[in-house]
């Protein structure tokens, strides 16, 4: 039982990536897929971050009466991610307004039509 | 517990009961322009509490100070964007909401 | 107690995302995001990543957020709504899920010391930075000296991204520029005047202040490009594109990125490694404080740039009728 609780930050992790994989896959809105992507990119940098926490660790800003940190490495590679996110999340959204202008409607089964009509 | 100690608990639960009294308006009221009045006002209040209460408990340094200027700037923004979202919502409704009417979408 | 505000963090975090993704009405679904974005950063404060939890407010709940709204005005509010749960992506989801469950069976217990990730590298980081580079906050010397060439690729990813978006949407135009509905309204007016040079101050204060405290270049630039926007907002694109003309943004967009690789020429022309700052002056942890400096400004300049491109792109669009 323990063992669980102390798992357990891993099936909330999990369930969160798949509600915005859900959103990316199910939905037939272009926007409301970016979104999806967005939560599913959050959730992973949840479960990175998780992976470097140390019981009774301090934040990783060596100071002299500190012994302990929490795990740095994690948080390089995620401050990394974060920024390169909102970058390909900034193209996919000036995608979706070239797509509006194009097709007028940025429901994807009316751009299937569209496209199967020419 | 130490007087300072019950007097910062105090601001806190303070300030969380308004934050919960917020939110259980903009749950049961019925309009836009009523559910932003709600909680424009309650929020501010509610986290300049909250923020004067960690003050208090964090004595006589920067950090204390830093949080005053956290709440000079908590003043200055939320009764702004109230204002903001409350103006865009008497723009786009067409008619006041009236007595009787029941909760608006 | 930390377990209760994590539990609690988790839930309003679940809560939030099923209703971003259930909802029709793509306005709310986008404030949802926005709400999710800062439940999560509250999570990296908990969890001891203060500099991650500093970046992800400032662009998931800033950034991400305002480009979404940009694009909601650009398309339609309302999405077609769908009854029913389709049953292939469910099932796919669900498979998925179960898998993924299945191999964190195998990884470490929350808050492990002992485990391969916390044990290896991080406590060579932890115990050396000091003597080699100097710098109290180890997340900004392990960004921008140990690790810098990665950070010069991921500099290069947002210029690419910014390029990308101003070759899709072009840079503003004045057409639709003209309207700025709150100018004339006194409280954001007078609000916006206070608040933009204090936001400007904060964003210096935080990408010089990266070396001792949470902070750094990517910060900074997006508090820099939100104050920028705010102006945009209240005072109208024509505004802003006269306070930073997009000409002076793409110099800025390159000019960052050329200072961060440039710092690595001069390293080699100095006789070092790319990127080796210990040759830059005769001191080497002088030497890693000023290299650290010159890149850190650079990405901070690169990324107010794109950000700022990136917002005058988006709301210089005229409508698709």
């Amino acid at each position: 039982m323990k063992e669980f609780l102390l798992h357990y930050h891993y099936w909330v992790v999990v369930f969160l990536m798949m509600t915005g994989l859900y959103a990316v896959v199910a939905s037939g809105n272009l926007l409301k897929k970016v979104v999806g992507l967005n939560v599913f990119q959050a959730s992973v940098f949840m479960l990175y971050i998780s992976l470097g926490v140390v019981d009774g660790g301090a934040v990783p800003i060596l100071r002299p009466e500190v012994t302990v940190y929490s795990n740095p490495l994690p948080h390089v590679l995620i401050l990394t991610a974060i920024v390169v996110g909102v970058a390909t999340t900034s193209l996919a959204l000036a995608l979706v307004v070239r797509i509006k202008e194009a097709y007028g409607t940025v429901e994807e089964d009316d751009i299937h039509r569209r496209d199967e009509a020419e | 517990m130490s007087i300072l100690e019950v007097v910062s608990g105090v601001l806190m639960l303070a300030g969380a009961l308004f934050v919960l009294t917020g939110s259980v308006g903009l749950l049961r009221l019925p309009d836009a322009l009523t559910q932003v009045h709600a909680v424009g006002i309650t929020d501010t209040l509610g986290v300049g509490l909250i923020i004067l209460g960690l003050a208090i408990r964090a004595g006589p340094t920067l950090l204390a100070l830093k949080l005053l200027l956290i709440l000079a700037i908590l003043v200055l923004t939320t009764p702004t964007t109230s204002h903001a979202i409350a103006r865009a919502v008497s723009r786009y409704r067409s008619r006041p909401w009236k007595d009787g009417q029941g909760r608006a979408p | 107690m930390t377990d209760l505000v994590l539990a609690a963090l988790f839930v309003m975090m679940i809560m939030t995302a099923l209703a971003a993704i259930r909802l029709t009405d793509l306005f709310a679904v986008v404030i949802m995001f926005s709400i999710y974005s800062l439940l999560a950063a509250s999570m990296f404060v908990v969890m001891d990543a203060v500099d991650v939890a500093l970046t992800e407010a400032a662009v998931d709940a800033g950034i991400a957020t305002i480009l979404m709204l940009a694009t909601l005005v650009l398309t339609d509010r309302w999405e077609r709504p769908s009854a029913r749960l389709r049953m292939v992506p469910l099932a796919v989801v669900c498979l998925t899920g179960a898998v993924l469950l299945y191999g964190t069976l195998d990884m470490p217990i929350f808050g492990d010391a002992s485990s391969p990730a916390n044990t290896h590298l991080a406590t060579y980081y932890l115990t050396e930075s000091p003597g080699e580079v100097g710098l109290p906050n180890v997340v900004t010397s392990v960004l921008a000296s140990y690790r810098a060439y990665d950070t010069l690729g991921e500099v290069a990813v947002i210029f690419t991204a910014g390029v990308g978006v101003l070759a899709l949407l072009g840079a503003a135009r004045s057409g639709r520029g003209g309207a700025a509905p709150m100018r004339d309204n006194p409280v954001p007016r007078v609000i916006a005047k206070i608040m933009i040079p204090l936001i400007i101050l904060f964003a210096l204060y935080v990408q010089l202040h990266g070396d001792f405290g949470p902070g750094g270049g990517f910060q900074a630039g997006v508090i820099f490009a939100a104050a920028i926007i705010l102006y945009a907002i209240v005072f109208g694109v024509d505004a802003a594109a006269q306070v930073i003309p997009p000409a002076g943004l793409k110099v800025m967009m390159t000019g960052g990125v050329l200072l961060f690789a440039g710092t690595g020429f001069v390293t080699m022309a100095l006789g070092g490694a790319f990127l080796d700052y210990d040759v830059l002056v005769r001191d080497p942890l002088a030497g890693q404080h000023l290299g650290i400096v010159l890149v850190e400004l650079g990405i901070g300049i690169t990324v107010a740039a794109v950000v700022i491109s990136v917002f005058l792109a988006f709301a210089g669009r005229r409508r698709a009728r």
